[in-house]
């Protein structure tokens, strides 16, 4: 059986382990709370953006040259994967579920015999496949030591995926981040970004409604040329601030759970402690009364 | 009726608010838009927006470029940034400039693309000077 003084050191390291733990869940909680209002707030321009796209490309698409960001370059033979993942750890399984959702899709795209690239965003999904992937990943940004994630940096990666799109170097491109469902449940999700996925209702019947006759200044295909590369800058940004506040949900749970076993801990050393403790008292008492019954 | 003229930039929703007329600065022009305007979808260059309530203009946006979805009832600007007027900064803006200036002499002039992207950039530069000394 252990000492009383290692169990006393056991359990004070345990204590401040849980001081450290539910510390953390807290900033995580408020950083939460700003996270999901910035993601809220930029939902409405999403929204507009989509309305708009979905008028221009209903129009556009059937064009022979229509833009290759809109409609791909019709091939699937080189993917590109943008992987997005926290900097930072201690948020449960958050950045190892983006790993392996981005293996798993590697691991199929390769099996059915294309090319796979990778750009990673965070420092843990860069860390997790450049131990398997070092030859794919062509690209990595990492924003740490941000507070949060301003659309200006998200534009610097869209530039580069729309320059590596106009020089040819993949045909499609596809995001993999944490969907924030709720506080407790991020879900690793595919979106594609190139070429765009159509929304599947009626394209159609749409043309002939009147509602729908939009005229373009100045041209549709000048404004299609401005607004493809938006768009995707604007669900690169979706995912990266959903993904920041799936981190901050992720890490609160992970770190409630941790400080609860903390607790726990605590509970059952402090158990074995006392119960030590008398165990020494009783066993001093039948030496004191043994030696007195000896005399 | 007025028709419902709503800003949004990245980040967040401007403005929303019914106006009489609103003046955006579309890529082709300066565009009124009045209640009951034409469908229409509209690329814009560095500019301001101004809205009229009342027969006179209320307030003055600066916008860096966007687009914009008009519709009978509603006039829906994403801008890629938007600052009221009052608010732009003098010195930024000329630091803008001055570094619109430098990219576009750095450009090379065979590359049309890029070149048009610059001036672009200039103009919009420009625009935001221009909103400074008017504020």
């Amino acid at each position: 059986m252990a000492s009383l003084k290692a169990l006393r050191a056991r359990i004070n390291s345990v204590k401040s382990t849980r001081k450290i733990t539910s510390a953390m869940k807290m900033v995580a909680a408020s950083k939460l709370k700003r996270a999901q209002t910035q993601a809220e707030a930029a939902r409405p321009y999403a929204e507009r953006m989509q309305r708009m796209l979905a008028a221009l490309a209903a129009s556009a698409a059937g064009s022979p040259n229509a833009p290759p960001m809109l409609i791909g370059t019709g091939r699937d033979q080189v993917q590109l994967l943008v992987v997005v993942t926290a900097d930072r750890g201690l948020a449960g399984a958050f950045n190892t579920n983006v790993g392996r959702a981005a293996r798993n899709a590697i691991q199929r795209l390769e099996g059915e015999g294309k090319t796979v690239r990778v750009i990673t965003v965070g420092r843990k999904g860069r860390d997790y496949l450049r131990r398997e992937y070092a030859d794919r990943l062509i690209g990595e940004y990492s924003f740490a030591g941000k507070k949060r994630v301003e659309f200006s940096d998200v534009d610097e990666v869209a530039a580069r995926i729309a320059a590596m799109l106009a020089a040819g170097e993949f045909d499609v491109c596809t995001v993999i981040y944490n969907r924030f469902v709720s506080v407790i449940s991020q879900v690793p999700t595919e979106a594609q970004l190139v070429p765009l996925p159509m929304p599947e209702a009626e394209p159609e019947e749409k043309p002939a409604g009147p509602q729908a006759q939009y005229e373009f200044e100045p041209d549709e295909e000048a404004i299609l040329a401005a607004l493809l590369p938006r768009n995707m800058a604007i669900q690169l940004f979706r995912a990266l601030i959903e993904s920041a506040a799936g981190e901050q949900g992720a890490r609160m749970s992970a770190m409630d759970n941790a400080t609860r076993n903390a607790g726990d801990m605590i509970n059952r050393l402090t158990l074995n402690y006392n119960r030590t403790r008398q165990a020494n008292i009783t066993r001093e008492l039948i030496e004191i009364i043994s030696g007195a019954e000896a005399l | 009726m007025p028709t419902l003229l709503e800003i949004v930039s990245p980040d967040r929703l401007l403005l929303s608010q019914p106006v009489d007329m609103a003046v955006i600065p579309a890529a082709e022009g300066e565009m009124g838009v009045l209640p009951g305007h034409a469908p229409m979808i509209v690329l814009l260059r560095g500019g301001t927006i101004t809205l009229h309530e009342g027969g006179r203009p209320t307030s003055r946006l600066y916008v860096s470029g966007g687009f914009a979805e008009v519709t009978p009832e509603r006039c829906t600007v994403l801008a890629d940034e938007a600052v009221p007027v009052a608010e732009v900064s003098r010195s930024a803006a000329e630091a803008r400039l001055a570094e619109a200036d430098a990219a576009y002499a750095a450009a090379d002039k065979a590359d049309i693309p890029a070149l048009e992207a610059a001036m672009q950039r200039q103009q919009s530069a420009r625009a935001m000077v221009a909103a400074a000394e008017a504020a």
